[in-house]
């Protein structure tokens, strides 16, 4: 396929794997944000190429392994609600709230959809007009113009029938609350290429600056992790901090602005509590007071519970590059895809279920 | 979660500010897309697909670009390229 295929032609790989290596004096860490890139990094063995003075580590960026066990528990209250049709994105269906997770409820005869996009929700809305659509807006700033749009033209369209659990969170104050934490080992990072595709990279400037941290737009094939790589590590060797953009075939300085101006139209930023991270203040995107009729928070009466966590789970040390998965004494054994005991091991871009699916023999080793 | 996908628009087949849509190809599959973050991009165009929604437009100049960086390195295999004198002719911005 056009736009993909160039960028995991094998000698552009190796090239810039020996140019890496070439240049690489100093031992150094870097910390790739979001998990479609930790996805690429393990399933080509990306991290294998470079040379032993390079420590990756595999950031927070999967919005599933995130959320918080008490939206998911919210998410739980409102799918077994007979009178509502539960709409989620596939990833989400898997992932454990404090006691079971929505395909529970859906074996319990809940009636939980799966969607590719809001826009189906809200289809689902429109067919089903005597029925009450809730949609679990999960995601990162990717995610969100679709959201904004949903939203928008549900008020547009005076559907009522139609509700979100917003999750949204965004990725620069985690990268922060990483960067603040005593004894945190990042120096560089790639940062999310199709984050940056809606916000642009602006907002990155001010974090380099004040950490002295090279931060670089990276894309996801193999050919544009490397190049990432090989631009932060040219940064950190030469002594320099800044913001870069290797996926400037997608992302422009300045962002999406139309996506931008509706995002700024439905959202303010909220505090957001992050599983296995705990709150980050203005770390997240939640329903402006004009679309609060859309809030699901609000709508139904939410009971309150005590979010639990499984004491075993090591994911929130793994989704702040603390742990690596197969350091987990339940990676593997107790805790696989079939079974999972925390989000980084249900979603498709968790780190643990990248090194269950590639990575599983060398799990001892690696 | 955020994996997005490239794909080429065939056609335009919705206009308004909300509900500008289109049928874009990729991978041999055509998929009705809301393109109305991507005002710019028309039929032929090719543009980033997140969640139905197109979230950027390809720009095939710097895609040129960033592939010929890539061709040089691994002409002179590794070595030669990368000197502060060449970033101005790399993606940076």
């Amino acid at each position: 396929m056009k736009h993909v295929e160039e960028y995991r032609d094998p000698e552009a790989v190796l090239a810039l794997a020996k140019e890496i290596k070439r240049i690489t004096t100093k031992p150094w860490t870097i910390m790739e944000i979001c998990g479609g890139q930790t996805h690429s990094i393990v399933r080509f063995g990306i991290d294998e190429l470079l040379p032993d003075e390079i420590t990756l580590v595999h950031g927070p960026g999967c919005p599933v392994c995130v959320t918080g066990v008490g939206l998911i528990d919210k998410a739980i209250e409102l799918a077994r609600n007979p009178e509502l049709i539960f709409c989620s994105f596939g990833d989400m269906m898997r992932v454990p709230g404090s006691d079971v997770d929505l395909l529970a409820v859906k074996a319990e005869g809940g009636d939980v959809r799966m969607v590719y996009s809001p826009m189906d929700a809200l289809q689902i809305a429109e067919d089903n007009p005597d029925k009450e659509v809730l949609f679990f807006a999960v995601g990162f700033e990717t995610t969100a113009p679709a959201t904004a749009m949903t939203v928008a033209q549900a008020k547009e369209k005076g559907i009522h029938n139609f509700s979100l659990l917003v999750a949204h969170v965004l990725v620069p104050p985690a990268m922060e609350a990483i960067l603040s934490m005593p004894g945190t080992q990042v120096q560089g990072f790639l940062a999310a290429g199709h984050v940056c595709a809606v916000t642009g990279y602006e907002e990155y400037h001010p974090i380099s600056e004040k950490y002295a941290i090279p931060i670089v737009v990276t894309g996801f094939e193999p050919v544009d992790i490397l190049q990432g790589m090989l631009y932060t590590i040219r940064q950190l060797e030469a002594g320099r901090n800044e913001v870069e953009n290797t996926y400037s075939r997608i992302v422009r300085p300045e962002g999406n602005l139309a996506a931008m101006k509706l995002i700024g139209s439905v959202f303010d930023v909220v505090d957001r509590s992050w599983r296995g991270i705990g709150e980050i203040a203005a770390s997240g995107w939640g329903l402006r007071e004009e679309y609060h009729s859309f809030d699901a928070e609000r709508k139904f009466n939410l009971g309150q519970q005590v979010a639990k966590e499984n004491p075993i789970c090591l994911s929130g040390q793994i989704l702040q590059g603390i742990t690596k998965p197969h350091e987990c004494p339940a990676f593997g054994t107790l805790c696989t895809p079939e079974h999972p005991l925390g989000a980084t091991m249900v979603s498709s871009e968790g780190a643990c279920a990248a090194y269950y699916k590639y990575r599983r023999q060398t799990s001892t080793t690696a | 979660m955020c994996l997005a996908v490239p794909g080429k628009i065939m056609t335009v087949t919705g206009e308004g500010p909300l509900n500008r849509t289109g049928k874009v190809e990729f991978g041999g599959v055509l998929r009705d897309v809301n393109l109305a973050y991507v005002p710019e991009a028309d039929t032929g165009d090719w543009v980033l697909i997140h969640a139905g929604f197109a979230i950027s437009t390809v720009d095939e100049e710097e895609a040129a670009l960033t592939l010929e960086e890539m061709k040089r390195l691994a002409d002179v295999g590794g070595g030669l390229i990368g000197d502060e004198s060449d970033r101005e002719d790399g993606p940076v911005s």
